[in-house]
């Protein structure tokens, strides 16, 4: 009796794999709210990227303009393709005397990166993270090279770096 | 046998009686393949848009109203393409290959009933000229892969005789069965005895046992999913039509959507009462037969289509296996079971 049992067996299976997929069908039919698609030049400006989304490298500034970059140049040593240059001085500390290094320029080349994060990771201090903007279409090659350190900043007061 | 009376009058008026006929033929077929390239284009567009759904995407909707212009839009650069082929090809063949597949598929619509006036072809072997014209497009498939030098055509035409000779069969049976049950061949007259009710119903077990058959069979025959061996992008390329470019790709896309249609009308006409409309709730009103004929063949192209979406495809043992071992030995027993039917007059 297996061979009518496979068959029962096959068209149940079969109804049981066209109710999924027509739940979904005519779910999406009249409410559109599980579509993940969007219409991108439409919504332009209320587009939201998700998190994780690689749209280039930023650093972080908190509220009185303050990064945590210590210039340590780890992130340029990481990076493949040579896209991170650190342009970096020596300066007393009033407090202690002693000589540290300060972040004068990161500079981040767009048009050599390739997205990778071994920056981001090597970074002891998540002073740079992924940002989502993605719109980098440009006229210049120059426009691409650009100044992660917004002008004016400095590092915290007494930032002590975590150790990793 | 032309049924539309109206041109056949207006030509009268003009020409004598044979010169009437054959400029008769000529825009029938002039009108046939105007509106079946649009329709296919349609069907095309709604295949798309239908697996937009049930992807939880949107699918084309940007070319015109709902995106219903896009596949236009496709034709007209696929028709400005370059029709490129390989150097070893054997070139007669090669070319020839793409007119089997799309005149066989043209050829069936003639018999098709779309309301009780409009068939442009009402014999009285309908159904049996359907399932030997379609059968003759196999020979189309198979040429292109032959034709096209490349080994995955090889395989991919290979694939189609295996598939389609074997899946005639099925589709063959079903159409005795339900011919055994309206004791006719003739598509007009099928439609008319279905007055009372669909055959579907009447026919009761073994007709829903052969409808069943028959989608299984028809989407088989028709090389879509789950049974699309032949051009199996995954692992062919695209099969038989992997050399093909330009207009001479586009009949074989046209041609396996027209076929799908025609497996759906024929579905329609032997199963779901033709242009009827359901208890006769439109009869008073006239021309409604295109409108119930064109709603219920949308709904069983849909149904493949959710075929389409939801089955993985069939490796080809598992392919042949389900023919030979399953289908057959059941519409066996089935033509057996509605023979007894008939004869014992336990249909409604």
């Amino acid at each position: 009796m297996s061979y009518i049992g496979d068959v029962i067996q096959g068209t149940k299976t079969l109804l049981t794999g066209m109710n999924v997929t027509g739940k979904y069908f005519f779910k999406n039919l009249f409410t559109r709210k599980d579509v993940i698609t969007v219409e991108y030049p439409d919504n332009i400006d209320t587009l939201k990227m998700f998190d994780r989304f690689k749209g280039e490298v930023v650093m972080y500034h908190d509220e009185n303009n303050h990064h945590r970059c210590d210039a340590c140049t780890l992130c340029e040593l990481a990076c493949p393709n040579g896209s991170i240059e650190i342009i970096w001085d020596k300066e007393t500390d009033p407090e202690t005397g002693k000589s540290k290094k300060v972040l004068v320029n990161h500079i981040y080349h767009l048009e050599m990166c390739t997205m990778c994060g071994l920056c981001i990771e090597a970074c002891p201090s998540d002073a740079i993270m992924w940002g989502q903007d993605f719109h980098h279409t440009t006229t210049d090659r120059a426009n691409l090279t650009k100044s992660l350190n917004r002008p004016g900043s400095s590092v915290i007061p007494n930032y002590v770096k975590p150790k990793k | 046998m032309i049924t539309l009376t109206i041109i056949t009058d207006w030509l009268m008026k003009y020409m004598s009686a044979d010169a009437a006929f054959y400029t008769e033929l000529v825009i029938v077929a002039a009108i046939y393949l105007a509106v079946f390239a649009i329709f296919g284009l349609f069907l095309v567009w709604m295949e798309r848009r239908v697996a937009g759904f049930f992807q939880l995407r949107l699918g084309p909707n940007r070319v015109g109203p709902m995106g219903l212009l896009q596949t236009i839009a496709d034709a007209l650069k696929l028709v400005t393409k370059e029709l490129t082929g390989t150097k070893k090809a054997d070139s007669y063949l090669y070319r020839l290959a793409p007119y089997f597949v799309i005149v066989t598929a043209l050829m069936s619509m003639a018999v098709l009933p779309f309301s009780a006036e409009l068939q442009a072809f009402d014999i009285n072997i309908g159904l049996f000229f359907i399932a030997s014209v379609s059968s003759v497009g196999v020979i189309g498939i198979f040429l292109a892969g032959w034709a096209s030098n490349n080994k995955y055509s090889l395989i991919g035409g290979m694939r189609t005789g295996i598939q389609m000779i074997s899946y005639e069969l099925s589709v063959g049976m079903v159409i005795v069965t339900m011919a055994t049950l309206a004791g006719s061949l003739r598509m007009s007259e099928i439609v008319e005895l279905q007055k009372d009710g669909w055959f579907i119903f009447s026919g009761h077990i073994s007709a829903i046992i052969a409808f069943a058959l028959f989608m299984i069979a028809g989407t088989a025959e028709s090389n879509r999913t789950p049974f699309d061996l032949v051009e199996a992008e995954s692992e062919l390329g695209a099969g038989f039509h992997t050399e093909y470019s330009g207009m001479n790709f586009a009949y074989y896309f046209l041609a396996e959507f027209i076929n799908m249609f025609i497996i759906s009308a024929v579905a329609v006409v032997i199963f779901f009462g033709g242009w009827l409309s359901p208890f006769g709730i439109t009869d008073s009103i006239p021309y409604m037969g295109v409108f119930w004929f064109m709603l219920k063949t949308l709904f069983i192209i849909f149904l493949m289509m959710w075929f389409r979406w939801t089955f993985p495809r069939l490796r080809i043992d598992q392919l042949l296996t389900l023919e030979w071992k399953y289908l057959i030995p059941i519409n066996m027993v089935n033509i057996v079971l509605m023979a007894l039917l008939v004869w014992l007059g336990l249909t409604f």
